[in-house]
Order: C-alpha cells, then sequence, then structure tokens
C-alpha cells in the first residue's frame, strides 16, 4: 500500500539526541523553532544564540549557525550580529533564569531600542540545569530547592510576568505567550513562531515568543502530571496571549 | 482498518509518555519487557489497527522520535 509521510523529524534538527531529562518541553519547543526555520527557507540564513541553562548545549541540536553568549547575555550578542549581519536572521533561545533574573536588563533594554531580533523564551518557573532553585518566574507557594516552604511573596516578591512588562515598552513590535501543553496550544505556538520571524524578515523591529513550559524532574512531577500542572498553575497567572502586536495592518502586503 | 502508521525510532525514546496522553483512540504504550540503548521503556503500538494518523503523538514527542506516514488508495 502506497503511503504519504504526513509528519517526520525537521530537518531543522541535527541527528543528536537532545540532552533534556524525558518529558521536558524543551524538545518540543525546539522543534517548533527548527520547523519554522525549515518551512521559511532560513535554515542557511538562521544565526542562533544560545542561551545558559538547560538549554546551553543547543548549538549541538538546531541545525543552523549558532553561537554560545555568556549568562544572559544572549539579545546583547545576537543584537551585534544583527547589525553586523542584518540581512540575517537572528534568534536567541532563552531560559527563565537566564532572561527574567541576570538578563533581565539585557532584553528590556533590547526591547527599548527594537532591536530586529526574535527572543524565543521559555519559562518553567525554575532553575532546571542547577538543580531546581527558585527562579523570579517561581510561583507563590510553589517549592523548589531555596524556597522548601513555598515562595513567600513577603520576602522575594511576586512573579514577573515578562511578555506584559515588555509589552508597556514602545520598541517592542510582537509580543505573545504560548503554551505546549496539547496538540492544539503547538499548533498555535507554531503560528505564534511563524508571525515572530515574519516580524523579522519585515525588519519591523523586536518579537519575543514567551513558552509556558513544564520541569518534570525539579517540579517532582511525572511528565503528564507537569503538563496538568502548568495547566492548572501557571497559565492562570501567566495567561496565554498576545500581548502586543504593533505591526501596521499594511505592513503584510510590503 | 488503519488509515496509517506511526515508525517508532526505538532508541531515541526517553520513555516520557506525552504521546501516550494525547493519543485520542489510546494505542500507545510503554514496552515494560525491555529497554532500549538508553535504558528507558521504549514505546509500543498496542492496536496498529486503530491508528488514524493524527500526527498527535508526533507532535507532542520532545525528542522525534515518532514518524507518522498516512495509507493512500490507490
Amino acid at each position: 500500500m502506497k503511503t504519504k509521510r504526513v509528519y517526520e523529524p525537521t530537518k531543522g534538527l541535527t541527528e543528536r539526541a537532545l540532552s533534556y531529562c524525558p518529558g521536558c518541553t524543551h524538545g518540543i519547543i525546539h522543534k517548533l523553532v527548527a520547523e519554522v526555520l525549515e518551512e521559511q527557507g532560513l535554515l542557511g540564513e538562521t544565526i542562533g544564540v544560545a542561551s545558559v541553562g538547560c538549554s546551553v548545549m543547543n548549538y549541538e541540536f538546531f541545525n543552523c549557525d549558532m553561537q554560545q553568549a555568556p549568562h544572559g547575555r544572549a539579545p546583547a550578542v545576537a543584537t551585534g550580529i544583527k547589525r553586523v549581519k542584518p540581512d540575517k536572521t537572528v534568534f536567541t533561545y532563552q531560559g527563565d533564569g537566564d532572561l527574567a533574573s541576570i538578563g533581565m536588563a539585557e532584553v528590556v533594554h533590547s526591547a527599548h531600542r527594537s532591536e530586529n531580533i526574535t527572543v524565543i523564551f521559555v519559562n518553567n518557573a525554575i532553575y532546571g540545569m542547577t538543580g531546581g532553585q527558585m527562579a523570579p518566574t517561581t510561583l507563590i507557594g510553589q517549592k523548589t530547592s531555596t524556597s522548601p516552604e513555598g515562595r513567600n511573596q513577603l520576602t522575594t516578591g511576586l512573579p514577573i510576568r515578562v511578555s506584559e512588562m515588555l509589552a508597556t515598552i514602545p520598541g517592542a513590535t510582537y509580543l505573545e505567550r504560548v503554551s505546549v501543553h496539547d496538540p492544539k496550544h503547538v499548533r498555535l505556538a507554531k503560528k505564534a513562531i511563524q508571525k515572530a520571524f515574519d516580524v523579522q524578515t519585515k525588519k519591523q523591529g523586536f518579537s519575543m515568543i514567551e513558552f509556558i513550559s513544564t520541569c518534570p524532574v525539579n517540579w517532582g512531577m511525572t511528565p503528564t502530571d507537569s503538563l496538568a500542572w502548568a495547566v492548572d498553575s501557571m497559565i492562570p497567572y501567566y495567561p496565554l496571549g498576545v500581548y502586543k502586536d504593533a505591526t501596521k495592518p499594511g505592513d503584510d502586503d510590503a | 482498518m488503519a488509515k496509517g502508521r506511526i515508525i517508532i525510532d526505538v532508541d531515541r525514546c526517553k520513555g516520557c509518555g506525552l504521546c501516550i496522553q494525547h493519543c485520542p483512540v489510546h494505542i500507545l504504550e510503554l514496552d515494560l519487557t525491555t529497554t532500549n540503548i538508553k535504558g528507558y521503556t521504549p514505546l509500543i503500538v498496542n492496536d496498529p489497527d486503530k491508528c488514524i494518523a493524527c500526527s498527535f503523538c508526533a507532535m507532542m514527542c520532545p525528542d522525534s522520535v515518532i514518524t507518522v506516514e498516512r495509507f493512500i488508495k490507490e
């Protein structure tokens, strides 16, 4: 019987097995970014910037040119790359410990300058690689290795909502928060990445896609339970949706 | 009659079970009788005739384990 391939591993990722723990949604997000780059024919034209954290090794996985940046400095490195090579597509791939903590200044100033780069921000509310410490995005009451009684608002403040904060910046062009907890949301997330790279291709400025992700090992849950926890606990505090779309209606024709 | 089939790259599988959770026809399970080269219990299809080639398992797989093929009538 004849068959037609309807889904196969993307060429945007290398053959190498991902280094992430079982059930970590980093893998799904890698796949979506790689699929979009492949479908838009950008693989040979793209320079990615890897961050520090679990995704520190992602230059081994993306099948495009990659550069490693110091902790949190990926948007600054991407700014330099984009200014030297403005015809290339430049994206950064950062976790919440990298972008929302040590790298907060870089992403805020990149958005203020409306740098024409795309930021892929993976928010799983914890520091994964270093052993599950509290991150700026850790939810109130969430137990981590440095907040064993649960995060306390009185001593550590409230979790940072990065997309909402950047939406107040005039230079930011496209900001959306998506999730990958089921196939429907995976499809919507892919559309968001397509839109973000479109914004960059049309030279409209700074775009960021925030992903609600999971960390089964450091949350102490099975992969399926952690997807349910992300839906039940994270999405109510980090609502999904488009936070800013400053692309002009007529720009699609340009 | 199956509408398609999935091809599993057994040695890439980490046995996380996200595909099993999202399969709408519930035909996936972990093969608890064996381990793959990484030491995980890999994915198997327990009833290939029910596959509808929807690709949900492949979309949810973080490790690009699954390839989906749809049968075409000749």
